[in-house]
């Protein structure tokens, strides 16, 4: 799978290494199944999920919150049900 | 080709709680610092911790740093070095202080003051009774540490490399520690880093087994850079595992799940604890938990296709004690195992949580290995190592729960001091030797050139495989031996690994080889490490050798890469000006 990843999608794939275990198994579903099929405003999303501390994003990846910012929605849905 | 090269006082490979600790110190006094990051800094695996930070600040109960320290020991079941041990408690409050007074949000007492936590293992009095000494900051204590640290870096102009890779140690010919090589992810440049001092804070290896709570990131990358450039690693057989990981997935299941009235089954659905601890039965303390599964996965009664684990069963507590009291543990059995604990157990093992042992230093951080026949531990000039991959040795074949963060805060900020008075009688740079790059670049033109060879996935897979089974919680001599065999043969495949990815750009398997590479030089050397030691003591536990046995076992082994070989050292029993605690039996 790796060898047809495109730069931009490699580079997803390493900021989503975290610091917690938690993100990193959450995170790790949602790319074997998305990754490769994400839309433009899909990568902006998740990047800026990306952006957020481990503990503010487990807490929307796992549904305790909802985020701010509407647009990060559905792809937080995405990485919910992976 | 000559490598593009950048020059600073210090460099410190790591962002995580101790390496952000001692940048601070170094870069408030003036210094030149870099700090290289694999993530983010405030995403290194500092975050993870919840529990708190051990000092003896005495705002709840009575405490004294000496009664810390007797814990400490004990914890470490006397393999503990006593200089260092009473180094870390008698300058716990002061840390904790400093930090407090850096805007860390701890948790309050209505007076004001810190409150603090109870916590197993910390006690008054030599052992007499309970007292609450763990300082947090609600469930996010590693978190808090991290931000406030990381803000009053860059206060401090201290530089940060994020998302780079440091791949190896400069030595010149004297042995000296001359700076590192480091991968920048984003262009796949490779870059020399010439420094006066090298400071080691790349954290543990927990990712050398298949059930761990680390997260992907902790691949020992320290402990590889140190073993390839000669540097021998300390204790590698003391590793501190947690009872209950998710099998598959290694998050936690809390002890609190037992303490409601939890219990443990294996494949025929036996309560099997009652055999192990007729009394205590699944409340039994955390090693002889995680024994009794262990062994009845070893003796063929694991659940599941590969008989790889047990079960915690929760349903007959009903459905209204478990979202009322467990809801933390639903969430976590919904979405690491798939289960719903209301209707069916949960699987779960013995989970590698924290490594006791790494780089050998001082408690000023300076990397010392033995140099002659003499065993005599000798400085290695220019080079430092903190926080859990390194080997103070303050938690020896067990650690004290919350001394983690505490060491990282005391030994870092000791070695920033040490650095700040060493850097005024070693004001110069010395001379990169010729071959500075020459180890690194060999790494990484293998990957580039090699047509064909192993799968790092499936290289990885058979190295977690190996180490989870052969030097898991149940030891024996025979499975050691055969761990040993096995282990070498994965680290020679790790070696032959082929990447059909030779882009530069964020060349993620690229990466993962490179770590590959680490890991499997931690995995041998605790296997190794671990087949030696004839003896039960903390962390590891034979099963063909119960007994400590402080004749010829109270000492540190030290292995080598070179040839993989193990050498020992003495314990260090004679504290700074207390008494020496002579070795005990330990009970709780
Ligand atoms: C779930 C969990 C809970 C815990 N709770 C507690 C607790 O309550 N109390 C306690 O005392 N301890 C606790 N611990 C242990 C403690 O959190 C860790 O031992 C400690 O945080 C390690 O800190 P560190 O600074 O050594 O390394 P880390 O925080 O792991 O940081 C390592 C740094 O090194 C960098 N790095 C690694 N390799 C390279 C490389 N090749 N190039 C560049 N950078 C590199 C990483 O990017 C990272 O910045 C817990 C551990 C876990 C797993």
């Amino acid at each position: 799978m790796t060898a047809t990843l495109t730069r931009e999608q490699e580079r997803l794939r390493w900021r989503s290494r975290r610091g917690l275990l938690e993100m990193d198994l959450i995170l790790q579903r949602f790319l074997d199944q998305h990754l490769t099929r994400l839309t433009e405003t899909e990568v902006r999303a998740y990047d800026a999920l990306l952006q957020l501390p481990d503990n503010d994003f487990l807490d929307l990846a796992m549904g305790r919150k909802g985020p701010d910012d509407a647009e990060l929605l559905p792809v937080l849905e995405k990485i919910r049900q992976s | 080709m000559a490598l593009s090269r950048q020059i600073f006082d210090t460099v410190i490979v790591g962002g995580g709680g101790s390496g952000l600790r001692a940048a601070l110190q170094l870069a408030e006094a003036g210094h030149h610092v870099a700090v290289f990051s694999k993530v983010f800094p405030t995403r290194s695996h500092t975050v993870a911790a919840q529990g708190g930070i051990g000092a003896s600040l005495g705002n709840m109960q009575e405490d004294h740093w000496l009664w810390h320290m007797y814990d400490t020991i004990k914890g470490s079941d006397y393999l503990g070095d006593q200089d260092a041990i009473e180094f870390m408690c008698r300058k716990a409050a002061e840390v904790v202080y400093e930090l407090e007074h850096f805007g860390m949000p701890f948790d309050r007492n209505p007076d004001g003051t810190i409150y603090q936590r109870p916590f197993g293992g910390h006690s008054q009095n030599f052992g007499e009774r309970p007292v609450q000494r763990a300082c947090a900051a609600a469930d996010r204590t590693g978190h808090a540490m991290l931000h406030t640290l990381y803000q009053r870096n860059v206060r401090a102009h201290c530089q940060f490399f994020v998302e780079w890779m440091a791949l190896d140690l400069i030595r010149d010919y004297e042995g000296v520690v001359v700076g590192i090589v480091a991968l920048e992810m984003e262009t796949g440049e490779v870059v020399i880093f010439q420094a006066k001092s090298t400071i080691l804070a790349t954290g543990g290896a927990g990712r050398i087994y298949h059930s761990s709570t680390n997260a992907f990131i902790n691949t020992g990358d320290g402990l590889g850079m140190a073993a390839r450039a000669g540097v021998p690693l300390e204790d590698m057989e003391f590793w501190q595992f947690h009872p209950t990981g998710v099998a598959g997935a290694g998050v936690l299941i809390t002890e609190g799940v037992r303490g409601e009235g939890g219990i443990l089954l294996n494949s025929e659905g036996e309560r099997f604890m009652e055999r192990y601890a007729p009394t205590m039965k699944d409340l039994a303390s955390r090693d002889v938990v995680s024994r009794g599964i262990d062994q009845e996965i070893k003796e063929g009664r694991g659940v599941g296709p590969e008989k790889d684990h047990v079960l915690l069963k929760l349903d007959h507590l009903g459905a209204e004690v478990i979202n009322k009291r467990l809801p933390g543990i639903r969430e976590i059995a919904l979405k690491f195992a798939n289960v719903d604990p209301i209707r069916e157990p949960i699987p779960v093992v013995p989970t590698c949580h924290y490594q006791m042992g790494g780089i050998p230093t001082n408690y000023y951080g300076q990397v010392v290995a033995p140099r002659g026949a003499l065993g005599s531990s000798e400085v290695i000039p220019g080079l430092y190592a903190i926080g859990e991959c390194a080997c103070v040795s303050v938690h020896g074949a067990n650690r004290l729960g919350t001394n983690s963060l505490l060491d990282l805060l005391v030994f870092g900020k000791s070695a920033g001091d040490h650095l700040c008075q060493w850097l005024k009688s070693n004001p110069q740079h010395r001379d990169l030797p010729h071959d500075a790059a020459d180890r690194s670049m060999e790494r990484l033109s293998r990957l580039d050139s090699a047509q064909s060879g192993e799968n790092i996935t499936e290289v990885a897979q058979a190295m977690r495989r190996t180490v989870q089974h052969h030097a898991g919680v149940f030891r024996t001599g025979p499975l050691l031996r055969e761990g040993v065999e096995k282990i070498r043969e994965v680290a020679q495949r790790a070696r032959n690994t082929a990447i059909k990815d030779k882009s530069r750009v964020f060349n993620t398997a690229r990466i993962e080889a490179l770590e590959l590479e680490n890991l499997v030089i931690v995995a041998e050397a605790t296997l190794v490490a671990a087949e030696a030691r004839t003896e039960s003591r903390g962390a590891q536990a034979r099963e063909d050798f119960k007994d400590r046995d402080d004749k010829n076992w109270l000492k540190h082994s030290l292995w080598y890469l070179e040839g993989s070989r193990l050498d020992y050292k003495p314990v260090n029993l004679q504290p700074l000006t207390v008494e020496s605690f002579e070795p005990k039996v330990r009970v709780y």
